[in-house]
């Protein structure tokens, strides 16, 4: 009953969806005009109704109601209640409904409390959020739906891959799908202000919480995805360039480039096409990335769904709405003037230039991710991994992040390197400094390096914009910059000391050996039998200590064996320290009776991921700054277009 | 939560490590590192740039797989007989074909891989050149013709 009251819904919502697109667009001609005035209200109850799917099928999936067939295929009985709920966004059908919800709710949002825009721009921006969602629904609908029933009854459910039974997984998917689909709003809104060429400071200032929003989702969602994969793969890695990687890194590089760029658009009126150009390709990075994951078309740890027919679905998906999103934008982009202009030696300068630099790491990105299917296609099959993206994306990544040092500091329109060169004198010293200790020192590769001394002197640097002002006056959204960027220095000198300084032992020992990895001396106490709710393993107490007086820790790595479906992972077990990470894994007994370990000291690696959480805190940090002044100038207008009526009706009454 | 199970637990349990022992590889350098830290470092390094013919997305240096583990103790046999980590892919490329390395050899079919990076250096270039030097000619010609402020 339930599943089909979510159906249902389903239904409803998408036929929403078609009305509200009729609406915005008969609303913008001079005869349709009544029509728009049900777009907003439609937005909303269609968001709603989306909302209502979604919590039906969580709760089919909470029950385990084995008779819908995704419940069955996906979950098992026994499994604990946050994987359960968990399950039911962890598989092709139910992430779709995600997908949709989080479209929905978004529109509904804006059709909500978005009164900035003038009535024309935001009935093309509806319109243009429900022929996307419209797409989706049909997808949804026609090829994936999530409520299809099952018969007869199966006793038991198929479970869930137990790599995916994890916390990291119950909050990492839907973190990132409210950044994919958050772009949608952006991309709606830059679809709207084509449609009615209202491109300027008021459009980007409706755009930006959104771009902001989003982007904070996609960097938290692939800080945690990283770290998952960290943790649960077993093996220390914490990127791999694996094409779902890609795909979720491809979006955040457009976000990162548009948010800056809107910016712009917002202080100075300049880059308008430019920044409808981004919205559009940002979104399309989204749709991009999910179809790469969702059909299946790469077989990868990710990729659940393997079928065809979704793949060319989606594939017609992403052809519609971005040739016709390109296409409205070569239309019309002609007549969008360019807006304001500036010197190449100022703040827009900089940003400019690091905008077509992560543009063109997005496109490396993008050619290498999907240049093995061309390949297939040409028939012949060809790996593109870590030894052609790390050098290649450095290539733009390093002046990039030298520029980034200077950027925050120049001045809007015109400014001198002269006036600021001093203050860049300390961190310059500091990148020579690291740099002639690290080839005294020790033996670094040329990335790791580049990445040690310029992260250092990105550190010190992108403080800089704080000198000389009153700290407890600055705007909340200066400190979201300063803090992302060194969020950037952080994450940087992070990845390159996990890089340059980790230290891998793998042995072999008996109980009570002690073994030795970087600083820390490794003792395999004993091995016992654990049981948990799904599986069973067999566990490693191990005694570690820091150097030769340090204080005895206690380890615990497992070797867990899932019975639904059958399968063999390795919990691994990690110590922090404020310098760096102990990583522990059990590997298999051998003929002698002697137990295989697997250790890794990695000095400084917890920095990727703190970095990548200050990065998104100084997003926050930049939303709530402009969240509050955007509220108090609506706040500030309304109290004058009040005086002013009331002024009116004084006169008038006078009169 | 983590008791230990009795007897019928431990059934299972007598199970998963003969299950464990099956899968994985027992090839003599599959899980041992080579004792000159230079040489398991160039070991190392090339393992990470081969793809695990058998697994999705992983390279051999980080999967558990059987035919993961013997191609890593394949590499550590062999750098430890002194050949060289090139060698050793060329070897390996011309038995298991380009896929195996995640390293793409620039050939007829890989050549865009390596000119696309240029291609979007020389746009980035010319993007801003062009930008920068309408700006300045705007510039010279009169700023009245700036855009209005915000």
């Amino acid at each position: 009953m339930i599943a089909e009251l979510g159906l249902a819904a389903l239904w409803l919502a998408a036929a929403l969806a078609g009305l509200q697109l009729l609406g915005g667009s008969l609303g913008l001609t001079a005869k349709g005009q009544a029509l728009g005035r049900v777009v907003r209200p439609v937005a909303v109850v269609q968001g709603l109704l989306a909302l209502f799917a979604f919590f039906c099928l969580i709760y089919v999936f909470a029950i385990t109601d084995l008779s819908v067939k995704l419940v069955a295929l996906n979950s098992h009985s026994l499994k604990p209640l946050v994987f359960k709920i968990a399950g039911a966004w962890g598989n092709h059908e139910g992430s779709m409904l995600l997908w949709v919800t989080v479209m929905g709710v978004a529109g509904g949002f804006v059709a909500l409390i978005e009164r900035r825009l003038p009535e024309r721009t935001m009935l093309a921006t509806l319109a243009g959020q429900a022929f996307v969602s419209l797409g989706f629904y049909a997808f949804l609908l026609l090829s994936s739906n999530p409520f299809e029933r099952l018969s007869p009854v199966p006793a038991e459910g198929q479970g869930l891959n137990p790599l995916l039974q994890d916390l990291g997984l119950a909050f990492h998917p839907p973190t990132l799908y409210l950044g994919y689909v958050g772009l949608s709003v952006a991309f709606s809104f830059a679809i709207g202000a084509l449609v009615t060429r209202e491109v300027g400071p008021a459009f980007a200032r409706a755009m930006r919480p959104w771009v902001l929003a989003a982007w904070i989702f996609l960097t938290v969602g692939i800080t945690a995805g990283s770290y998952w994969a960290y943790y649960e793969l077993g093996w220390g890695g914490w990127w791999f360039w694996d094409p779902v990687e890609n795909a979720s890194l491809m979006p955040w590089l457009a976000a990162t480039a548009l948010l800056h760029s809107v910016s712009v658009l917002a202080a100075r009126d300049a880059l308008r096409t430019w920044t409808v150009m981004l919205g559009v390709v940002a979104f399309s990075m989204s749709m991009v990335g999910t179809f790469l994951v969702r059909s299946g078309i790469l077989t990868s740890v990710h990729a659940f769904a393997v079928d065809p027919e979704r793949g060319s679905f989606i594939l017609a998906l992403l052809a519609i709405n971005i040739g016709g999103a390109l296409t409205l934008f070569a239309l019309r982009a002609a007549t969008v003037s360019e807006g304001a202009r500036f010197a190449p030696m100022s703040r827009e300068g900089a940003l400019v230039i690091n905008n077509v630099l992560l543009c063109a790491i997005l496109g490396i990105v993008l050619f290498g991710t999907l240049y093995p299917l061309v390949a297939e296609a040409l028939g012949a099959q060809v790996s593109v991994g870590p030894p052609y993206f790390n050098p290649m994306s450095a290539l733009f990544a390093v002046p990039m992040l030298v520029v980034l040092a200077i950027g925050p500091m120049l001045r809007w329109r015109r400014d001198d390197f002269a006036r600021i060169g001093k203050n860049l004198v300390i961190p310059a010293m500091l990148v020579v400094v690291m740099g002639g200790a690290l080839v005294a020192v020790a033996d670094v590769a040329l990335l790791p390096f580049l990445g040690l001394v310029l992260g250092v002197g990105l550190g010190w640097a992108s403080l800089l914009p704080l000198r000389g002002r009153n700290l407890r006056r600055l705007p909340l959204a200066v400190w979201g910059m300063v803090v992302a960027h060194f969020g950037i220095a952080v994450a940087l000198v992070g990845m390159s000391s996990e890089s340059a300084f980790s230290t891998e032992k793998l042995v072999a020992v008996e109980v009570g050996e002690i073994t030795q990895v970087g600083p820390w001396g490794v003792k395999l106490d004993r091995i016992e039998p654990v049981a948990g709710p799904n599986w069973t393993a067999l566990e490693a107490r191990l005694l570690v200590r820091y150097g030769p007086d340090g204080k005895v820790t206690r380890l615990t790595p497992q070797s867990r064996t899932f019975w639904a479906p059958p399968q063999n992972t390795s919990e691994s077990a990690l110590l922090t320290r404020w310098n760096g990470q102990l990583y522990a894994v059990l590997g298999g007994e051998g003929e002698d009776g002697r137990w295989q370990l697997r250790l890794w000291w990695k000095p400084l690696v917890p920095l990727i991921w703190l970095g990548g959480l200050l990065i998104a805190l100084g997003g926050l940090l930049a939303l709530l700054g402009r969240v509050t002044t955007d509220v108090r100038r609506s706040v500030q207008s309304d109290r004058i277009a009040e005086r002013r009526e009331g002024e009116e009706k004084l006169r008038e009454d006078r009169a | 939560m983590r008791r230990v199970l009795p007897a019928l637990a431990a059934v299972a349990m007598l199970g998963a490590p003969a299950l464990a022992q099956q899968e994985q590889s027992t090839a003599p350098f599959a899980y041992r590192q080579l004792d000159d830290p230079a040489k398991e470092r160039a070991a190392m390094d090339l393992m990470e740039t081969l793809r695990c013919l058998q697994c999705q997305g992983q390279s051999i240096a980080d999967s558990d797989a059987p035919i993961a583990g013997s191609m890593r103790s394949l590499v550590r046999e062999r750098i430890k007989a002194g050949e060289a980590p090139e060698e050793i892919r060329s070897w390996l490329i011309e038995r298991y074909g380009d896929y195996v390395s995640y390293a793409p050899q620039l050939t007829e079919l890989t050549w865009p891989l390596f000119a696309v990076p240029l291609v979007f250096l020389l746009i980035a270039v010319l993007l801003l050149r062009r930008r920068f030097t309408l700006v300045r000619e705007a510039e010279e010609h009169g700023p009245g013709h700036e855009g209005e402020e915000a």
